[in-house]
């Protein structure tokens, strides 16, 4: 559908010349979910969908049988995790030795993986609480998932620096638990801080991921004791998965039984926890690196770690979202409905704009290097990172991780730039898979290659991971997808009160004049809305209400 | 709002003073009748009778719909929530409560780091602020819930099988017995002057 603003025709008309005929992008579905014209607002919810066919489409994911691929893909998933964990296991039997840690390199894959998971996680509080201070409504259609993972992307986070202590029975000694010995953490080390500030984060990130998702456990249970209702009415047996649904989903809800005055409160303290886990996730990233910030080491003691850190970890933590969202749209029906192409086309100019602050601060950060004229410092730019060894006689032996993260994380999101590769899914999928990649690589640039060479050559050492080093990485992988493919097939994975709460529907003074014809769910009613969008797909056909 | 509300227990099985008010009128089967139900199909009639019933002097009501409607709070007249003071007054007690935890450890158990002073405040920023956080986040969730009165794993509402689709797709007026202007004739025409797809009564049972 070719969208055109009727002023925009006039101006034109007016200036005596012919309106430009605008080119339709390619992968424009002609839903009007990629209108340009900043006069009109795309759809939310495309197809002309009433709010009960959202609420249908939702629950559905949790109700109906899970698609055929989703239980060989947990477990492939729960298998990983499980190597994973046996790999924890070894490690914690046998001792740190068992990674390819050594006197230099005393931090290496574990807390790259530390750093890389808990980077991943901050998306989800990005979207949940700065777009929603911005109020930037397409956030609804991701924040449930995204901050899902966030709290799973933590989750693996919390294993590595818990288990690199080595002797991980001692873990309590990070917190200020009182004991025998009076012995008590030291509160002046990063290191202590960053304890706080991930379980603090874990924990309001999971008060803030309950919190929305409230009533939506309260729809699930009222379907669910419908059906019961219905069943005993006509004399049948009730379901047991509706007898547990009707329980599990009704305990979780807290008898939230949708009431304004409860609304009211509700919003008002939603904001709240949006505008303090704001602050929040900022603090977060930059504790984690005053982990390195505030040590001596050339290479880490920089002051530019904080802000580069949290935009890194935007950067990331949006990939991955695009990463497993993008095949959930093409695998779980209708889902393309509520999670549209212009969803992904600003998730992929965030992309690009959090890309460009991480190269401006890779850029920055050598300059500084050079501008500040320590040697050390500089050495480590140059010699430890950029200058491959093939080059220079003490050129790097780690320039490939160097230069695979400037691929990944500054060259590939450039494709951004045009319109059509925002815009084609596979484009942006792959671009999210290599910036995964290239987040990885940057935080194990940042540790190895600063430690593995010393302040004198005797202190040269190269780091290799052992296959333990390696499983353990992969299998949090499996614990990730594992969690995450069970959010899928039992939770509330859209928001369905707050994407009813953006819908055309839900406004308390519709204007009468408004032109349904201009996108698919504008119009107050969906029927004559329906007529101008593309027929949509019934929502769950032989389900009756 | 009674203070059986808060309890965790059916009001039904409450010694009789925490019960809360009861009311003069009955159903057929000689049940309390504890309010009057309307269903609404739109958003735009939902805010147009809880502006009636507003108008016309209700106390005790409340309307219900599957997602926080902007602008209710005028429509309805009840005033801003307090939860915010509340909550304030919890972060920023925690944050000190934080700090001071700090600064006695680390002058009860003196350690020498590079030299550096044992009780200066600018390392203790951090942990004080993370604190204050987590206690905010804590104070907002439970007041939220204490101000609603939930948990609340009952209501008499939940007996029509109608108010289910307040989950769904349909909008609710609620007008509660206890209220001095109820009258079942009186209410009920008002109620009726809103175009509801339907009234019912609800009885005392939950």
């Amino acid at each position: 559908m070719s969208v055109e603003h009727p002023d925009q025709r006039t101006v034109e008309q007016l200036l005596g010349r012919e309106p430009e005929s605008s080119q339709p992008s390619p992968h424009d579905p002609g839903d009007g979910s990629l209108i340009d014209d900043p006069a009109l607002d795309a759809p939310l919810v495309l197809g002309g969908r009433s709010l009960h066919e959202v609420t249908e489409i939702v629950c559905g994911y949790a109700e109906r049988p899970a698609p055929k691929w989703w239980l060989p893909a947990l477990l492939v998933s729960a298998a990983t995790a499980g190597v994973g964990t046996m790999m924890i296991l070894y490690l914690i039997i046998t001792g740190v030795g068992v990674w390819g840690l050594n006197n230099q390199v005393n931090w290496a894959w574990d807390i790259t993986n530390f750093v890389f998971w808990i980077g991943i996680g901050h998306a989800g509080t990005l979207i949940s609480a700065i777009l929603c201070l911005f109020k930037q409504k397409w956030r609804t259609a991701v924040n449930r998932s995204a901050e899902a993972m966030t709290i799973f992307a933590v989750t693996c986070a919390g294993i590595f620096p818990a288990i690199h202590v080595g002797r991980i029975w001692f873990i309590w000694m990070v917190f200020p638990i009182p004991n025998a010995n009076a012995i008590w953490p030291n509160f002046r080390s990063p290191l202590l801080w960053d304890v706080f500030a991930v379980s603090t984060y874990a924990t309001v990130s999971a008060l803030f991921w309950y919190m929305g998702m409230l009533p939506d456990f309260a729809t699930l249970r009222d379907r669910a004791d419908r059906r019961l209702r219905r069943a005993l009415a006509s004399g049948g047996a009730r379901s047991l998965p509706d007898t547990l649904r009707a329980y599990i989903y009704g305990v979780f809800a807290l008898g939230w039984r949708f009431s304004n005055r409860h609304w009211h409160r509700y919003e008002v303290a939603y904001l709240i926890l949006a505008g303090i886990s704001t602050p929040l996730v900022l603090s977060v990233h930059s504790i984690v690196s005053f982990d390195f910030a505030v040590s001596v080491v050339p290479g880490w003691h920089t002051t530019i770690f904080p802000p580069y850190f949290v935009a890194g970890a935007i950067f990331g933590g949006f990939a991955m979202v695009l990463l497993l969202l993008i095949p959930a749209r093409e695998l779980l029906p209708n889902f393309k409905d509520l999670l549209t192409l212009r969803h992904i086309e600003n998730m992929a100019k965030i992309l690009l704009v959090t890309g460009m602050m991480v190269g401006f601060a890779y850029a920055m950060e050598f300059f500084i290097a050079w501008y500040g004229a320590n040697e050390f410092e500089f050495y480590v730019f140059m010699f430890n990172r950029a200058v491959p060894d093939w080059l220079h006689e003490s050129g790097a032996p780690y320039w490939w991780a160097y230069w695979t993260m400037i691929f990944c994380n500054v060259v590939s999101p450039q494709v951004f730039w045009f319109r059509r590769c925002r815009q084609d899914v596979r484009i942006v999928w792959v671009v999210a898979l290599l910036v995964t990649i290239g987040m990885w690589f940057e935080r194990f640039v940042i540790i190895v290659t600063s430690l593995h060479r010393g302040w004198m050559p005797a202190q040269w050492h190269m780091f290799y991971p052992t296959i333990v080093d390696i499983l353990t990485f992969v299998g949090t992988f499996g614990i990730f997808m594992t969690l995450f493919l069970l959010f899928l097939k039992f939770l509330p994975i859209f928001p369905m009160a707050e994407i009813k709460a953006v819908m055309p529907q839900a406004d308390p003074h519709p204007e009468p004049e408004e032109a349904p014809a201009v996108s698919g769910a504008r119009g107050d009613d969906p029927e004559a809305a329906g007529g101008a969008a593309p027929a949509p797909a019934p929502a769950h056909p032989e389900e009756g209400r | 709002m009674a203070l059986a509300d808060y309890l965790p227990i059916p009001t039904s099985k409450l010694p009789a003073p925490l019960r809360g008010p009861s009311t003069k009128f009955v159903l057929e089967d000689g049940t309390p009748v504890h309010g009057m139900l309307a269903q609404y199909s739109k958003t735009p009639d939902l805010v147009h009778a809880v502006e009636a019933v507003r108008d016309a002097g209700y106390k005790v009501w409340d309307s219900f719909s599957p997602f926080p409607i902007h602008g209710i709070e005028e429509s309805m007249g009840f005033s801003r929530t307090k939860l915010p003071y509340i909550i304030g007054v919890a972060g920023l007690s925690a944050a000190a409560m934080g700090f001071l935890l700090q600064w006695w450890i680390s002058g009860d158990y003196p350690m020498v780091v590079q030299g550096k002073p044992f009780t200066a405040w600018q390392p203790f920023v951090p942990v004080t602020f993370e604190i204050g956080i987590l206690i905010t986040a804590f104070t907002t969730l439970i007041g939220m819930f204490a101000f609603n009165g939930l948990p609340r794993h009952h209501h008499p509402l939940y007996q029509s099988e109608r108010f289910l689709s307040s989950s769904d797709d349909k909008f609710f007026v609620y007008i509660e017995a206890t209220d001095e202007r109820f009258d079942p004739e009186a209410t009920r025409k008002l109620l009726e002057k809103t175009h509801p797809d339907h009234i019912e009564l609800i009885g005392q049972r939950d």
